[in-house]
């Protein structure tokens, strides 16, 4: 990762004198043209064009008539999106604490020197090559209550069990939580792993001539010592809760009624289903405050622990 | 300055890579009945059950038939096998007045997959080159940019490139899908190549220059043959990541005979029509999941590879 920046410098300094300088390295700068386009008209520019028009009238075509913070107190006053916001925190709360658990716990339990490692391993990473789409159509048909599990349990003699989240409004987010862990805990899992092969050896021996337990040491000295992977693992996992999108649209399709919609579904349909640009962009644009605020503590994590060390 | 934060994060996630094939570092086990080891393995085999569980359901139910499956269990395998979910799915699914099956949105997924890889890959590895070999003057500060358009929600951008679709006269065709996926698989695979780059030896580099070649000699001649590791791994990223959309596919294709694999297979499940065929649907979305699923077991170390540099992407 060390990149030394003065290869090329070296090279310009020579021609220092050249008259133009927009002229100098230009195979480099061409080259890059895609890259410069993508990353200020498409990133940057239509990010700022979305904000902007957050606040107009904007309906079935966008337009330039100011309306101040209407788009958005239409959007906080509407009882769908704040069902959205209440199902990503109760999503996101629960996705994180599962992701990070599992992740590790899976991880240390590869790491203990087991045989059949790469097999449990790819067991538990397959699910993550898979679409939200599969994961949300497969775990719909597991969960369907007259033909799934639920009927599989009944039919072994417990006649009055009860488990059908996709169509109950109090729990339809946990069925959607067992198919986005069941997705994505194999990643964290693979990241967690290479954490704990990253842990000096040593660490553990020093651990066990003082005699500490292993659960112990996996608590008080090991996990300490995997801040930064963890924080890596938070925000990948925070990023993609946000864009929780294609899992509930094959899963559920934000039912039954409006008990499992999440922000970015009511984003997409304000803005290609309802042809109510406004909502869409106001809604996006929270969207994009709440990625801000999962960064802000990283990037201040990552600042904060390189000025101390 | 996110920069720097980002490039943390990808090397946190870079070091799996290697690690990933060293040995255990955790205590050893000392016998090997022990119960601390029956708890482990137990708990592994569990967990590995419910992790495999549902691809075997989506596996024997394709192969049932549907009177099978309105009494039997869910997890039995078939009594009686018949591979005609499979070729009813391929054939004949219905996707509102379309009955040509789910084979059109393999086709269509398979003419956006072939231009989007190979145009995002080379124009990362473009950019990656220059970025870590020649830079330029606020070439960083670009690169900057288009990795904190990366953590941005893609629904941010969406209605902004509808409009510049458009007005390039784009919006809809499969040439549009193409640009968006290249447009936005740009940042992992441009970092990838140059984190790549960058950790090639500067003397290679010099002599070269020295020699007398450019910008184009040096990275056809000299990077090009050493780097096809990378290249694999970006295809692996590329490969998966597209055939998996569902978000562009639905914003970007104007009408259903256009519709990517995903889009169609949703519709196909959860189409409110119809008697439910639950052995058809299965055999569908097995075939959707069907090309990730073969290049994740054949690539197998390179996959974790990708999917550790692809972990920024979240």
């Amino acid at each position: 990762m060390t990149i030394s920046d003065s290869r090329p410098d070296a090279g310009d300094r020579a021609a220092a004198r050249r008259p133009s300088r927009l002229f100098r390295n230009l195979p480099s700068k061409i080259a890059m043209l895609p890259l410069i386009f993508t990353a200020v008209v498409v990133f940057l520019g239509g990010t700022i064009w979305t904000v902007i028009y957050s606040f107009t009238k904007s309906g079935l075509l966008p337009r330039l008539s100011w309306a101040g913070l209407d788009q958005y107190e239409r959007l906080w006053s509407s009882r769908k999106w704040i069902v959205s916001i209440e199902n990503l925190a109760i999503y996101g709360f629960f996705s994180l604490i599962g992701t990070l658990v599992i992740g590790f716990t899976l991880a240390a339990l590869l790491d203990r020197k087991i045989r059949g490692e790469a097999v449990f391993r790819s067991i538990f990473l397959y699910p993550f090559a898979l679409s939200f789409i599969v994961t949300g159509l497969v775990w719909q048909w597991i969960l369907n209550p007259e033909l799934g599990l639920q009927n599989v349990v009944r039919e072994m003699g417990w006649t009055g069990f009860s488990f059908d989240p996709l169509n109950n409004p109090d729990i339809v987010m946990f069925g959607l939580l067992i198919a986005g862990l069941w997705q994505g805990t194999g990643l964290i899992m693979c990241i967690m792993l290479a954490g704990l092969r990253g842990i000096d050896e040593d660490i553990w021996k020093a651990a066990r001539v003082d005699g500490i337990g292993t659960v112990k040491t996996y608590i008080r000295v090991i996990i300490p010592m995997m801040r930064p992977v963890f924080v890596t693992s938070l925000v990948l996992i925070g990023a993609g809760i946000v864009k929780l999108y294609d899992l509930v649209v094959a899963q559920t399709s934000g039912g039954p009624g409006i008990s499992s919609e999440v922000p970015a579904k009511y984003v997409m349909t304000a803005m290609f289903g309802g042809q109510n640009l406004g909502q869409g962009f106001a809604a996006s644009t929270m969207m994009l405050v709440m990625v801000v605020i999962i960064l802000i503590p990283w990037a201040y994590l990552e600042f904060g622990g390189k000025k101390h060390g | 300055m996110a920069d720097v934060g980002i490039l943390a994060a990808t090397k946190a996630a870079e070091q799996p890579v290697t690690a990933l094939l060293d040995s255990p570092r955790g205590p050893k086990p000392v016998r090997r009945f022990s119960r601390s080891n029956i708890i482990i393995y137990g708990t592994l085999f569990v967990v590995a059950l419910y992790y495999a569980l549902p691809l075997y359901v989506m596996i024997v139910t394709s192969l049932k038939g549907m009177p099978e499956i309105r009494v039997g269990n869910i997890f039995a395998p078939p009594l009686e096998v018949t591979f005609q979910p499979w070729v009813k799915a391929w054939q004949e699914a219905c996707t509102g007045i379309n009955c040509d099956g789910l084979s059109r949105g393999f086709w269509n997924s398979f003419q956006i997959l072939i231009p989007s890889v190979i145009l995002s890959v080379a124009i990362a590895s473009v950019n990656g080159y220059a970025l870590s070999m020649w830079k330029f003057r606020g070439s960083e500060v670009f690169f900057t940019l288009l990795m904190i358009g990366a953590f941005i929600p893609y629904q941010v951008m969406l209605y902004p490139i509808v409009i510049m679709l458009r007005e390039a006269g784009l919006y809809g065709s499969l040439t549009g899908l193409v640009l968006v996926h290249v447009a936005f698989g740009m940042p992992i695979n441009t970092l990838l190549f140059r984190n790549y780059f960058a950790s090639i030896p500067e003397e290679l580099f010099k002599a070269a220059r020295v020699d007398g070649a450019g910008f184009w000699a040096i990275f056809f001649r000299i990077m090009l043959p050493m780097s096809l590791p990378i290249f694999v791994v970006a295809l692996i990223i590329q490969v998966t990541g597209i055939w998996n959309d569902f978000l562009f596919g639905v914003t970007f294709t104007s009408s259903p005979e256009r519709y990517p694999m995903t889009v169609q297979l949703n519709n196909i499940v959860n189409s409110v029509q119809g008697v439910k065929e639950y052995n058809v649907n299965m055999a569908a979305t097995l075939l959707t999941g069907l090309v990730p699923l073969v290049i994740y077991f054949a690539s197998g170390k390179l996959f974790v590879r990708g999917i550790a540099a692809g972990a920024v992407k979240g």
